[in-house]
């Protein structure tokens, strides 16, 4: 039977677990990573740190520190409260060098969010936006005249209806729909950008998009702008169009979030985290000397780690962080307690879009200044476990638009609280 | 506008009756104020009764439901699967009822056999093993959209229109006749007013609101009923308890899925109304005992509707004040008759969608009556046109046209419900017909789509964008269009948000609000 040692196990490879495996092992910490990538294979690349406070108020924040700052004041049992806001910005920062390090620079404006349009045409206010989708954020600012093209056979995506739909912020979009080269039929949008990662097919598009470019300032397509080589693609249509280029984040499952896995995928085992990708721990036990005893079922048979710490980064329901059923919300690993609304009634709202957002999206496990999960009076559960990212109670991160903030930023807190613990 | 007949309401009853007049050479016109089956006609289980229902509460409306299923068997077999159907007990079951249940069918003259439980476990693998009697009857599935849908396309055909999203706000009475109705159009909120000859009143549980507009006192109780859709279908025929009806004891299929139901709750207002969390959990202990397997069954939505019943409730409810056992019958009421002594106004309200053709008929002997129109009914022996564009809300079918002709360009918008794009190109023309443009909604109420596990995460956007291109969506409405198509879905997945439909519903939230920013201005 195999069982290996090591520090600290993660549980979990979303953001929050890729972001934890990568600060346990910078701290030295010998690390192993286990889990599913989860929703960060849906996500659009974008890097939310706080969108919207207080959650209702329809403003989105200018100033995200400041809002963290006010958040904090207000929702005392919110995740950001237990950290504080040097703490986070390097958090951030370090995943930021880490993605640029590995070929994916990200832009921020200091103390400043960021406006993208999206494909229904909505304005998304992020943090940090990868360097492909930056000029966007420039040409909106300055409300440029843009061409804005598509592609015949990509389902869900229309420079026609986004264009049509921003009108009257910003005038002067102008769609067009052409063909992509050497495709036919329905268009995935993974296939696309892994088709862009080649020379040719990013002349052809060039020379697709040239005869529509008229007296536009720029030009912006949909995100599949390359799958390794994004910043490089972007660059060179960039040249050969001679007017900034830039991607508009798609609806799902988005090329922006499968770049992201694929560099973490490669970066993290060159860095000496022991990643078992795609793979579950269906159990944990406590041994007597206090270390954790895990198994994970892997094709080769079931494995073993016994490890002084480990930190749940497991998610939420679509993760199976969390499990629900009529009666109730468990965390199935640890059967760790779980806050939540008394009953299944008040867990959503009659109105999906209330602004207040709905109760079951506060629920979650509830930790304590170090990152350890408490239960309902306050009392630390383990005292070698930590919890981190969106499975954490007391924050709803799609409504405060925060998913990825919350993610580098708890699995710092609980990392360093790991870290000094062992 | 001008016109022999207003109609108010789209339901089954007021397409119906559209139809019958339309082909007796009477000019009308059909407003609603949201769109064909808002209202109950499409919160409902879609069974065509054979009767046996309601042997023991309404002998009478039994026998007219036994001899419409046989009409509507005839003249419109492309909206009916004829499942036929079975009445189960399971031990602990009132005894006498079912000692008494053949005898009761034979006295209304609705047909039953006795079938031996072992035989129908064999023929309903799903049923309980604890099951002590079966009887089989002659119930039907019907799909309500496409029965309205092509009763309006044969409205049409012969002059006959419809005006969606026009909503009745009041009547200038005078001397004992209506002159004009008032509409709002509920889009852009202008008045219109019609000057009708007869003035129909066909507004379901809304009929005492409307009436009430008219100055004509007509009380109506409202009862709202819970449905819930499981995933996959559980049982071939229509499933009925053998006991008096109560909750959760219907289980009917429709093409892959089966619906489960119902509850009865008094409601205030028709409008507003949720399927809620207890009355779910109540539908699935309830069924359960008659099928095991809803226990554990994975549902993908719920939905409800309000029964009209007509009267204020004294008269009808027996002692425990249970609208079940309520009257199914109709009310006919020529409100010339009346004390409003109102000469031109005419409602029709109560009966089931079972016996929407015969409230039609009645209706439509009254109205020529009273225009002076001699011309008899043939809806009874006409049969009902198969309107291509009115087709694709039954399940199944939209796929089979899409394997059919699987154009390389023709791509699917509904992957869960394979709803390729030239569907919605049909109903966009079918829509177009009618005048209006089309909406997601509108699109949705007219084919499968959203209506799969996917709970239209992303079908909604995919419409949006191809609606947008082909010219059908214009400006920023796009924007609006889809959180009412979203809304509209949510309601009826609410209630059923645990296990893996929460984890999807999760996704719905992360796309359409953590990146599309749905809801925030
Ligand atoms: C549709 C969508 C849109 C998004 N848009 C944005 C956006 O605009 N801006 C932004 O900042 N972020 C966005 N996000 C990303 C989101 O913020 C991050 O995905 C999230 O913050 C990270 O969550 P997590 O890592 O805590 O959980 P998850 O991503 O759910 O990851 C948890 C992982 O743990 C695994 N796991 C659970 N239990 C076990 C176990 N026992 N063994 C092994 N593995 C296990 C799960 O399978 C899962 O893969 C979006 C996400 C989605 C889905
Ligand atoms: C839960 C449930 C299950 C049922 N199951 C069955 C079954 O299995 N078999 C069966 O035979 N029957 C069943 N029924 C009964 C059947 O559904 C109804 O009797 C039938 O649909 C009523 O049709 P209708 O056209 O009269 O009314 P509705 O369908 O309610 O139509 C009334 C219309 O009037 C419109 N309206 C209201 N006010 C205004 C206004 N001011 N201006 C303009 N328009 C207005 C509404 O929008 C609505 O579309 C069920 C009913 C319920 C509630």
């Amino acid at each position: 039977m195999n069982d290996e040692r090591c520090d600290v196990v993660v549980i979990g490879a979303g953001l929050t677990g890729l972001a934890a495996a990568l600060f346990a092992v910078r701290r030295g910490l010998d690390t192993v990573l286990v889990g599913r990538t989860g929703a960060l294979g849906f996500a659009s690349g974008l890097l939310d740190l706080l969108g919207v406070h207080p959650v209702g108020g329809h403003t989105p924040l200018e100033d995200p520190w400041q809002g963290i700052t006010a958040l904090r004041a207000d929702q005392p049992q919110h995740p950001y409260a237990l950290i504080d806001n040097p703490a986070i910005e390097r958090a951030l920062g370090t995943v930021l060098a880490f993605l640029a390090a590995n070929g994916h620079p990200y832009i921020t404006r200091p103390h400043r969010n960021q406006t993208v349009p999206t494909a229904v045409g909505t304005l998304k206010t992020t943090y940090a936006l990868p360097c492909t989708m930056a000029p966007g954020a420039m040409a909106l600012a300055r409300r440029v005249p843009c061409l804005l093209v598509d592609f015949h056979g990509l389902k869900g995506y229309s420079a026609r209806q986004i264009a049509a739909t921003l009108a009257g912020v910003w005038p002067g979009l102008t769609p067009v729909r052409i063909a992509f080269p050497e495709a036919h039929g329905e268009l995935l949008p993974e296939r696309l950008a892994r088709a862009l990662d080649t020379v040719p097919a990013r002349e052809k598009l060039v020379a697709a998009i040239g005869p529509h470019l008229g007296e536009a300032a720029a030009v912006g397509l949909p995100a599949v702008l390359g799958f390794y080589h994004s910043p490089a693609v972007v660059a060179e249509l960039q040249q050969g169009l001679g007017v900034p280029v830039f991607e508009i984040p798609t609806m799902l499952p988005a090329v922006g979030g499968l770049r992201l896995r694929e560099l973490f995928e490669t970066a993290l085992p060159a860095m000496g985290v022991r990643s078992l990708w795609q793979q579950w721990v269906d159990g944990a036990r406590r041994l007597p000397d206090g270390r954790w005893r895990f198994s994970v079922a892997a094709p080769s048979g079931e494995q073993h780690f016994t490890a002084r710490g480990a930190v749940l980064c497991s998610g939420r329901f679509f993760g199976k962080g969390l499990h629900a059923d009529r009666h109730g919300i468990r965390e199935p690993l640890f059967q760790l307690p779980v806050v939540q609304p008394p009953h299944r009634a008040d867990w959503h709202h009659k109105d999906l879009l209330a602004p207040e957002g709905h109760p079951i999206n506060r629920a979650g496990v509830a930790v304590d200044e170090t990152f350890r999960p408490v239960d309902g009076r306050g009392r630390l559960v383990h005292d070698n476990l930590f919890a981190a990212g969106t499975l954490l109670a007391h924050q709803d991160w799609v409504r405060q638009k925060c998913g990825s903030g919350l993610a580098i930023a708890t699995a710092y807190a609980a990392v360093r609280a790991c870290a000094a613990l062992i | 506008m001008q016109t022999q007949v207003l109609i108010i309401g789209a339901g089954v009853t007021g397409t119906g009756l559209a139809r019958d007049l339309a082909m007796r050479g009477v000019d009308c016109v059909v407003v609603d104020k949201q769109d064909v089956n808002a209202g109950a006609s499409g919160g409902n289980h879609g069974l065509l009764h054979s009767g046996a229902r309601y042997i023991a509460s309404d002998a009478a409306a039994a026998a007219e439901c036994h001899a419409e299923n046989r009409i509507l068997k005839r003249i419109a077999p492309h909206c009916i699967e004829a499942t036929g159907g079975l009445f189960v007990a399971v031990a602990g079951d009132d005894e006498n009822y079912i000692t008494d249940f053949a005898d009761a069918c034979r006295r209304c003259r609705v047909p039953v056999m006795a079938v031996e439980p072992k035989d129908a476990l064999e023929m309903e693998p799903a049923l309980s093993r604890r099951l002590i009697a079966a009887f089989a009857v002659d119930d039907a599935t019907i799909d309500p959209f496409r029965l309205s849908l092509n009763n309006m396309a044969g409205a049409r055909q012969a002059g006959g229109r419809l005006l969606r999203h026009h909503r009745v706000t009041g009547f200038e009475v005078h001397a004992g006749r209506i002159r004009h109705t008032r509409l709002r159009d509920e889009i852009t909120g202008r008045d219109l007013f019609v000057a009708a000859d007869v003035v129909v009143n066909a507004a379901g549980a809304w009929a005492g609101t409307v009436a009430g507009l008219a100055g004509a006192p007509l009380p109506m109780r409202c009862s709202k009923g819970t449905l819930l859709v499981t995933q996959s279908r559980l049982a071939s025929r229509v499933i009925n308890r053998l006991r008096r009806p109560t909750d959760g004891d219907i289980l009917v299929p429709g093409g892959t899925v089966s619906v489960l139901g119902t509850t009865s709750a008094r409601v205030a207002d028709p409008d507003g109304v949720y399927p809620e969390i207890d009355e779910v959990d109540a539908i699935i202990a309830q069924g359960a005992a008659m099928i095991p397997e809803l226990a554990t069954s994975r549902y993908i939505r719920a939905f409800c509707g309000v029964r009209p019943l007509p009267g204020d409730g004294a008269a009808f409810a027996d002692g425990d004040g249970d609208d079940r056992a309520a009257s199914r019958g109709f009310l006919l009421m020529d409100h010339h008759r009346a004390p409003e002594r109102l000469a031109n106004f005419i409602t029709i309200t109560g009966g089931k969608l079972t016996t929407f053709r015969l409230m039609a008929e009645k209706t439509a002997d009254l109205v020529c009556e009273r225009l002076g129109v001699v011309a008899p009914c043939r809806t009874h022996c006409e049969p009902l046109p198969d309107a291509t564009t009115e087709r694709w809300t039954q399940p199944g079918l939209a796929p089979a046209e899409w394997w059919r002709r699987k154009a390389g360009g023709d791509l699917l918008l509904c992957e869960c419900e394979i709803v390729p794009q030239s569907t919605v190109d049909q109903i966009v023309a079918g829509l177009g017909a009618l005048g209006g443009r089309p909406n997601l909604n509108a699109v949705a109420l007219r084919s499968r789509i959203g209506k799969g596990p996917c709970q239209g995460t992303f079908c909604s956007q995919r419409l949006a964008a191809y609606l947008y291109d082909r010219g059908h969506l214009a400006g920023d409405v796009g924007i609006e269009q889809l959180r009412l198509f979203l809304r509209e879905r949510w309601r009826g997945q609410r209630p059923l948000l645990w296990d893996l439909p929460l984890a999807q519903a999760e996704l719905l939230e992360a796309m359409h609000c953590g990146l599309f920013g749905l809801e925030l201005d």
